[in-house]
């Protein structure tokens, strides 16, 4: 189906699914229990899941295939957000408009930068992503305050033009982004008992650019181009030797990437009409290079995966506090409750970071694979096929 | 005249701390091959040593002081530091002025303790592995241990003060012939620079005059060789991780008077760290310390008025630019060798 072959399709409607599905799937405990606040099923997280999740998948398409280690992606994502709020300042608050412009204009950005980057390979390859990300981040924050709005970011006011939208709405606020009127805040809520589902106009609309995003990722893993790209993942000299020119095919997988990071960025602003410098900054780039390691590089659905799992983290996992953790063991005893919650008290709440750099480690020790190869790991144990692996893993050992 | 040798003096104390890294991670790099994004945090952890032993140096007990009275008529209470209680207020009094500079007696067992399990533990694993592999999993480790910092010092900058007699500054300008009030100059910059200076010919020496640098650098050009003579060059190698962690160690302890430590200080000089080991070459020591001082000296340089009025935004990204040209034009850096890491 869709030209893929049947493994794939399968991936591809677990995916649709299981992303259809997801505020059911992710709101599994009801709203009066205690377990409620690990419930993620609510909008703007879901909203958060998909647009990372995006994010992550064009990231991989450079790393996971080529293996150029970019550290200056989030460039591409801020580029993203600010073409989309320009577009809601200037044009009118459809987010189609503004979603087009921003993988757009972060194509041309990523084209120019990834022409002088790719001219170089290995640790100066990031270096000089890096660089040009920390350029953008520092003018964006200090001389092109014009366009960015410096330290306050940039936002929508009442003056805007909005020449094919109102720039004032009927009822005297700013305007909310939507597609062709449907409000990207709209958002039904079904109670089923004790439940809240809710349905968000806004999460549907990322998530099925996600699965575009998606399907694209897998015609291009399961193409002529993109075998050219892990061939030069694993032997670039030798594809030189070939007489090979492989800049062309780098430079396309780099800007097909900066256009996914481009098409985050104007979700991001769609959902949420702001954008920041923060989200130039290297940490960002380096929160991408997480998700997407933490899922399994090279893998489709591992950068989905990764993503999902470091923004649940994130909003879940740093929510938990002293209370909470003495409400879960309030059945012990009491001294091996303090001292259990004493234990655990650094690594959740605002501790949370310190999990994941814990978590990251082990993964990149123990699993190069990421949580993908892990599963598969799980999965051999109990299928007992010790023969299977040896596919799986010539594909992921990263090659010199 | 003056105005170019006050940014270069301006530049001097950032370049010192930007040469000290760069040099520490030339080593790791040009020993064990290894690039080390933990070793910002190296630094940061330098800077906290200077932290810890101010703080346990100024330990103090309470006393009531009968003399004094708070504004509710209550006697107040006075806290005395043990140590002043001990050797009497003008001795420890004095220790405790004095911490920054005892830290470096402090963080140098600390530093090369913690170089040692970081080798011994995790990058010994690692030496067969991609590079980006080794990028990563420092790159975890550095997230890892400023956690760690963050969790018992908290989020907020912790003023460290440098000794009294090397509080202020004074007038540079006047030694050197110009007029006064031109060209002043805080005096912990100047010590951080000699201090700088001074380790980095430590480092140098130790590399060129005794045998153990000499097997060294033998080990830099060709390990399997000198493996082959019946060198354990694998043990010298964690030495000199030791050392180039005690390094950045060293390079944080004495900034913390400069900039007050906070636990993300190691991430802001890394990248930059970075940049100019590529700038000056990978693996070539001279260069990393020569990149170093030039680039923070051309980041001093961009940040006068006149230069930012020329061209707004330069001091930002001078040192990105810089970068970016180097790379492009001569892949090796200033002084790298050819051949190394020139792809």
């Amino acid at each position: 189906m869709f030209g893929l072959d049947k493994k794939d399709t399968t991936l591809l409607l677990i995916v649709f699914v299981l992303t259809m599905c997801a505020p059911f799937l992710l709101n599994p405990f009801p709203g009066n229990s205690a377990m409620a606040q690990f419930n993620a099923g609510y909008p703007d997280l879901m909203q958060r899941f998909v647009i990372y999740g995006i994010f992550a998948i064009g990231f991989n398409i450079l790393f996971g295939l080529t293996g150029y280690l970019s550290f200056g992606h989030a460039a591409f994502l801020g580029v993203g957000s600010y073409s989309a709020v320009w577009m809601f300042k200037l044009l009118s608050m459809n987010v189609l408009p503004a979603v087009i412009l921003s993988v757009i204009i972060a194509g041309l950005f990523a084209l120019v930068i990834g022409f002088i980057s790719l001219r170089r390979s290995g640790i100066y390859f990031s270096i000089l992503t890096l660089a040009f990300a920390q350029m953008s981040f520092a003018l964006a924050y200090s001389v092109l305050t014009p366009i960015t709005n410096g330290e306050t970011g940039l936002q929508l006011s009442l003056n805007d033009p909005r020449i094919l939208g109102e720039s004032v709405s009927a009822s005297g606020g700013i305007p909310f982004p939507s597609l062709f009127g449907l409000d990207m805040r709209a958002t039904h809520v079904m109670e089923l008992g004790p439940w809240m589902f809710q349905f968000s106009a806004g999460y549907y609309f990322c998530a099925v650019l996600m699965l575009l995003a998606f399907y694209l990722a897998i015609r291009i893993f399961r193409s002529p181009f993109g075998l050219m790209l892990r061939a030069v993942k694993s032997n670039q000299q030798r594809m030189n030797y070939t007489g090979l020119n492989v800049r062309p095919y780098t430079l396309a997988a780099f800007v097909i990437s900066g256009m996914y990071a481009g098409l985050a960025g104007g979700l991001l602003a769609a959902m949420d009409p702001l954008a920041g410098a923060e989200r130039m900054q290297w940490t960002a780039s380096g929160e991408v290079v997480l998700m997407t390691i933490l899922g399994g590089a090279g893998t489709l659905i591992g950068p989905v995966l990764g993503a999902g799992f470091i923004k649940y983290f994130e909003n879940i996992f740093s929510k938990i506090n002293d209370t909470v953790l003495h409400q879960w063991f309030a059945f012990m005893p009491d001294g091996i409750e303090d001292l259990l919650v004493t234990v655990i008290h650094p690594f959740v709440g605002k501790g949370w970071h310190l999990t994941l750099g814990l978590m990251f480690m082990a993964v990149v020790i123990f699993l190069p694979g990421g949580l993908v190869q892990g599963g598969q790991k799980i999965g051999n144990l109990f299928r007992r096929k010790p023969a299977a692996d040896h596919t799986t893993s010539a594909a992921k050992t990263p090659a010199e | 005249m003056d105005a170019i040798i006050l940014q270069i003096l301006n530049g001097l104390d950032k370049g010192s701390a930007y040469a000290l890294i760069a040099l520490g991670l030339t080593l790791i790099f040009g020993t064990l091959g290894v690039v080390n994004f933990a070793h910002g945090a190296l630094f940061m952890i330098g800077a906290f040593c200077a932290v810890t032993l101010q703080r346990i140096l100024s330990i103090s007990f309470e006393t009531v002081d009968p003399t004094k009275t708070d504004f509710l008529g209550n006697p107040s209470t006075v806290d005395t530091p043990y140590i002043v209680h001990w050797f009497g207020p003008e001795v420890g009094g004095g220790i405790i002025d004095w911490s920054v500079p005892l830290a470096i007696l402090f963080a140098i067992p600390i530093m090369i303790a913690i170089g040692f399990i970081m080798e011994r533990g995790l990058i010994k694993h690692f030496y067969k592995r991609p590079h980006a592999d080794q990028i990563l999993v420092t790159f975890g480790l550095a997230i890892v241990l400023q956690e760690v910092i963050k969790y018992y010092y908290g989020a907020n900058p912790i003023q460290t003060g440098a000794p009294e007699v090397f509080r202020g500054s004074f007038d540079f300008g006047v030694l050197l012939g110009f007029d006064p009030n031109v060209i002043i100059y805080p005096y912990w910059r100047l010590v951080y620079f000699a201090f700088a200076a001074l380790i980095i010919g430590a480092v140098f020496a130790f590399l060129q005059f005794t045998t153990f640098g000499m097997v060294v650098r033998a080990g830099m050009a060709d390990r399997e060789t000198v493996g082959l003579l019946g060198i354990n060059i694998d043990k010298r190698f964690t030495i000199m991780f030791g050392l180039a962690a005690a390094v950045a160690g060293l390079a944080g302890v004495m900034y913390a008077p400069i900039n007050a430590p906070n636990y993300h200080m190691g991430m802001d000089f890394l990248v930059l760290s970075f940049v100019v080991v590529v700038v000056g070459g990978m693996g070539s020591l001279p260069g990393a310390v020569l990149a170093g001082f030039l680039l923070g000296i051309l980041e001093s340089f961009a940040s006068m008025t006149q230069v930012i009025d020329l061209i707004p935004g330069i001091n930002q990204i001078i040192i990105y630019v810089v970068a970016i040209i180097v790379l492009l034009a001569r892949p090796r850096g200033l002084m790298g060798r050819k051949g190394v890491m020139e792809e």
